[in-house]
């Protein structure tokens, strides 16, 4: 019952933010919602509850392992999110207020989902979703960018649907009754069709790798996170990005019953390191910081894929490392916002000693992009530690040092535009014109206790996690 | 039952090629608008026995791809003031016979897949296949908003023809669901469309080109 | 000799109905628009007269200004005896036969197109280019539906190639000959035959400086061409082999008549297409011949 809560909160929040009159007390829809679903979904974490196999939406072991880390990212999101509205008072936020609200629900519900087909639904539910949000700053770039999410996201979803069939066809073909749930069609194993296996593989990889923004389909991922609000780039990186991957992990695990989890690991495996690489590239390239977090997600993203391609003890890293990426991207995200708004500019032409102006985000964004880079003590450290020590043990060995290149020049990447931001004298024209943006407390405080949660889930990773990771791995790979 | 189902699908591909060549946008919405109702039949063509709830959705999906979805582009397409001629990224021809190859080698490629039995004599898997395709190319060739919305929803009415082979396992509600998603879906699609006509004076995506790197 | 006497009489036959099939046309288009068109005789008329004319030749021309249409129209008429008539079949019918009358019509055209050339106006120029652009499209159309009769029939001879219908693709097959008669013979939405003004004509600016008997066997050439392309399109559409000599007969003339009529419709209610969208029409003749071919191919869709 209070698995179904997770998902019906969120939506009774919508709701209610949709008939809420005032646009000034609105926005406190969005934490009181998320904190009720962080305790209920930590609640759910240290107590599990007991799964029936066939059930369509369930907290099973997946979900366990990775929602949490989306309610945390979403409470975060959710207490900045005031402010920021505040500061957008000129934009009305019934819309956005409730969308964000119905993107929460969704991704409760696609975490949750055990059913193929409606797992396609939630995760297209989400992606329309989000729409207004993206466009909520009502730019002309703001909706070139949102149009450029539809068509390549509409298109991810319209082969993730194919994909559906096909896997569907897989099961019928092989003599199956048609019960689309995942708990099924694994018991199906090498039953259901290969040459159908495949082709849903290949199609699915596709359409949930489009929603991941996985190279070479992650050309929406910089545009989107250009133009909308951080929150909303925080919740795209952190959450969409996060059900496209369990998405991604449920069918390898029917497809692994089939018999061509060998296929299927050497696709995520090529498919990770082509993402890292375009990924690394491109940071090299651009002046533009929140375009930079796009492109450093692609990266992130591309060794999440590398580590669910080593195998149980790799998928046990990648879970971790989606806990790491969510918190620290969150981080990131919300300090650029302030840094973004504070400047008025985004490229490093325009930006400059950011340290003197913003102090703390300025600081928040460097501790930030040290932890994404993987320096230690931060999440991702360690997580990316234990994929590359995965990738040894399956004896990936080049996989492994083509991924610490990649680590290499993305760092690059990133310290070169982000100490070209916070470094230096500020530029003339952006102190006398822009005033003084205020750092109050609502603004830092959000991305200092994802920062901090990070620093903590690589210094003392709670055991409760650790089991939870391990379970999950546990149900997608019953055989190992 | 399979010639009646061989007749509809042919003649859903032969209005995949219709939309390729047309280089008027209205002729595309209603090929669109038309396919959708042949597709819209099939589920009562396939189940042959009359069901209440398939006929429902039957009904519902002819409304929405047959009526609903085209009466939107087209107020759109009035309200935006687009002109009705289209200019294509790919042209006409080259396009036709992109579409043309595209089916031929939907066929041959349909009949390299295993096929249950009661599948293997349909045009489902090369139609389905074949209006994919054609959905792909509209989306890519074509330069104006309108024009590539109605590509994408070509491709979804190819999706749509492969998901009749499901028809008999896939429960209902999941693909009423389906239809759910895909309305709104263009219904936000339409929005956007709205608010791209205000912000840039025009539907042509070609001025969508502030964002790169 | 019987032989000689068959030729003879399919020669009188075709050379005598030809200009019938423009005077219906033009009938049809009158009766559409109400008005009271010309009689359905009038091209007779025409012929006789200008039979009787005599010929303006410019002085640039070579010999090849009268040669032209004169090997054209021999060369059409040699088309029209291989032609099989219904159950009579050819006048001359061997393996192999539909490629020589492939060849004849592109004799005729290129003879026409070498006529136009040799008054070495630009204009006519000009509309020797079109033609012989579209003839690129039209006989890619033309040689596929060809391809789609003899896999259907598995023979290379005109007269089994017709006998059968044109089995599962009969519609696509009947469709795209349509766009390709029409296309040949200068027809709404391709070209139109009533204009002489216009830039965009394409057959009729070709002609224009010819006058006299060579201007009147042009002008029957074309008529044959015409009453050509009717019956072989429908001949590959009939079943014609599986009736009896007179029921094959009546269908035949029947056909031709609503092929003629159907191209008045045409005329009457379609605007000429612009020139840029001739090509994607073609294109789409040939791929409906192209999609009979294939159903030929596999025996139907599999």
């Amino acid at each position: 019952m209070n698995a179904h809560l997770l998902i019906l909160l969120p939506f009774a929040g919508a709701i209610a933010a949709a008939v809420w009159p005032g646009d000034r007390t609105r926005p406190w829809l969005l934490p009181a919602v998320g904190l009720v679903h962080l305790v209920l979904s930590c609640w759910l974490l240290v107590d599990p509850p007991p799964v029936e196999p066939g059930a369509w939406f369930a907290y099973d072991d997946l979900a366990r392992a990775v929602l949490p880390a989306v309610s945390l990212l979403f409470l975060a999101c959710a207490t900045y999110g005031i402010s920021y509205l505040r500061i957008r008072a000129e934009r009305p936020n019934r819309v956005f207020v409730a969308a964000l609200l119905g993107v929460l629900g969704l991704l409760s519900a696609g975490h949750q989902s055990r059913h193929l087909g409606v797992l396609w639904i939630t995760t297209e539910g989400v992606t329309l979703a989000a729409v207004p949000l993206l466009h909520f700053n009502n730019t002309p770039r703001a909706f070139e960018a949102t149009w450029k999410y539809l068509l390549i996201g509409g298109s991810g979803i319209a082969f993730s649907l194919l994909g559906s069939f096909c896997l569907g066809y897989a099961s019928i073909h092989g003599g199956g009754s048609g019960d689309l749930t995942f708990h099924a069609l694994a018991a199906q194993g090498a039953g259901l069709s290969r040459p159908w296996v495949l082709i849903a593989w290949v199609l699915l990889l596709v359409g949930y790798g489009t929603k991941m923004g996985l190279a070479p389909m992650h050309t929406w991922k910089p545009d989107a996170y250009g133009e909308a609000p951080g929150i909303i780039g925080a919740m795209l990186a952190g959450g969409v990005t996060t059900v496209a991957f369990t998405a991604v992990l449920r069918v390898r695990a029917v497809v692994d019953a089939a018999g061509a989890g060998d296929v299927a690991s050497r696709t995520l495996l090529g498919l990770g390191l082509f993402s890292m690489l375009v990924a690394a590239l491109l940071l090299l390239a651009t002046r533009d910081f929140k375009r930079m977090l796009a492109y450093s997600s692609v990266e992130h993203m591309g060794i999440l894929v590398i580590g669910a391609s080593f195998g149980a003890a790799g998928t046990g890293a990648a879970l971790f490392h989606v806990w790491s990426n969510s918190l620290t991207k969150g981080a990131l995200f919300l300090s650029a916002g302030n840094i973004r708004r504070a400047a008025g500019a985004r490229t490093m032409d325009e930006v400059r000693g950011m340290t003197s102006i913003t102090p703390q985000s300025a600081a928040i964004f460097v501790t930030g992009m040290f932890a994404v880079t993987a320096c230690p003590p931060f999440g991702p450290f360690f997580s990316e530690l234990r994929v590359l020590r995965a990738g040894l043990e399956a004896g990936h060995g080049a996989a492994v040092g083509l991924l610490l290149g990649g680590l290499l020049l993305v760092f690059f990447g990133l310290t070169r535009l982000v100490f070209a931001i916070v470094d230096g004298r500020p530029r003339v024209v952006s102190t006398a014109s822009v005033k003084r943006y205020p750092e109050t407390a609502s603004v830092i405080l959000p991305p200092l206790v994802l920062l901090a949660l990070s620093l903590w889930l690589g210094l003392a990773t709670p055991p409760v996690l650790q089991q939870a990771w391990s379970a999950a791995v546990q149900s997608l790979f019953p055989g190992s | 039952m399979n010639s009646t189902l061989n007749l509809l699908i042919g003649l859903a591909m032969g209005l995949n090629l219709l939309a390729l060549g047309s280089s008027r946008l209205p002729s595309v919405i209603r090929a669109m608008a038309v396919q959708g109702v042949v597709l819209g039949m099939l589920p009562v063509v396939i189940t042959r026995e009359f069901h209440w709830p398939v006929a429902l959705v039957a009904l519902v999906t002819m409304g929405v791809k047959g009526f609903g979805i085209p009466a939107l582009l087209r107020r759109a397409m009035r309200a935006a003031n687009i002109e009705r001629e289209i200019e294509p990224f790919i042209g006409f021809v080259p396009s036709l016979l992109l579409g043309a190859i595209g089916t031929i080698a939907a066929v041959a490629v349909a009949q390299r897949l295993p096929l249950l039995p009661e599948h293997a004599g349909t045009l489902l898997v090369p139609g389905a296949l074949a209006t994919i395709f054609t959905g792909f190319v509209l989306l890519v060739g074509r330069v104006k908003a309108i024009s590539q919305v109605c590509g994408y929803l070509i491709m979804e009415n190819g999706i749509y023809l492969f998901g009749m082979l499901l028809l008999h396992s896939t429960p209902l509600l999941v693909e009423s669901g389906i239809l759910l998603d895909l309305t709104v879906g263009v219904f936000v699609i339409g929005i956007i469309v709205d608010r791209i006509q205000r912000a840039f004076d025009s539907l042509d995506t070609r001025k969508l080109t502030v964002l790169r790197e | 000799m019987s032989t000689l006497l068959d030729i003879l009489l399919r020669l009188t036959l075709w050379i005598l109905l030809a200009p019938l099939l423009p005077g219906i046309i033009n009938q049809v288009k009158a009766w559409v628009a109400g008005r009271r068109g010309p009689p359905v005789l009038q091209l007779y008329y025409d012929l006789s007269r200008l039979w009787r004319k005599s010929v303006v030749m410019s002085t640039l021309a070579s010999p090849g200004f009268v040669a032209g249409p004169a090997v054209a129209w021999v060369a059409l008429v040699g088309a029209a005896i291989l032609l099989p008539i219904g159950p009579f079949g050819g006048g001359l019918s061997f393996k192999g036969d539909v490629i020589l009358l492939v060849y004849l019509l592109a004799v005729a055209r290129f003879c026409t197109t070498w006529a136009a050339m040799e008054t070495g106006s630009a204009f006519e120029g000009m509309g020797a280019a079109r033609e012989v652009s579209y003839a690129v499209l039209t006989e890619a159309a033309l040689i596929t539906a060809i391809l789609a009769l003899s896999v259907e029939s598995g023979s290379v001879a005109l007269d089994r190639m017709l006998a059968l219908s044109a089995g599962t693709g009969a519609v696509l097959l009947a469709a795209g000959l349509f766009a390709v008669l029409l296309a040949e013979n200068c027809r709404v939405p391709f070209d139109d035959p009533n204009t002489h003004l216009e830039l965009t004509m394409i057959h009729e600016v070709m002609v224009l400086d010819h006058s006299g008997p060579p201007l009147a066997v042009i002008l029957h050439g074309a008529a044959l061409k015409l009453l050509l392309f009717a019956v072989l399109l429908s001949e590959a559409v009939l079943p014609m082999g599986r009736m009896s000599p007179l029921a094959a007969t009546a269908a035949l003339v029947g056909a031709v008549g609503a092929v003629t009529i159907g191209v008045g419709l045409v005329e009457s209610l379609l605007a000429r297409f612009a020139f840029r969208r001739v090509p994607l029409l073609l294109t789409i003749a040939f791929l409906l011949c192209l999609f009979a071919l294939l159903l030929a191919w596999k025996g139907g869709p599999a």
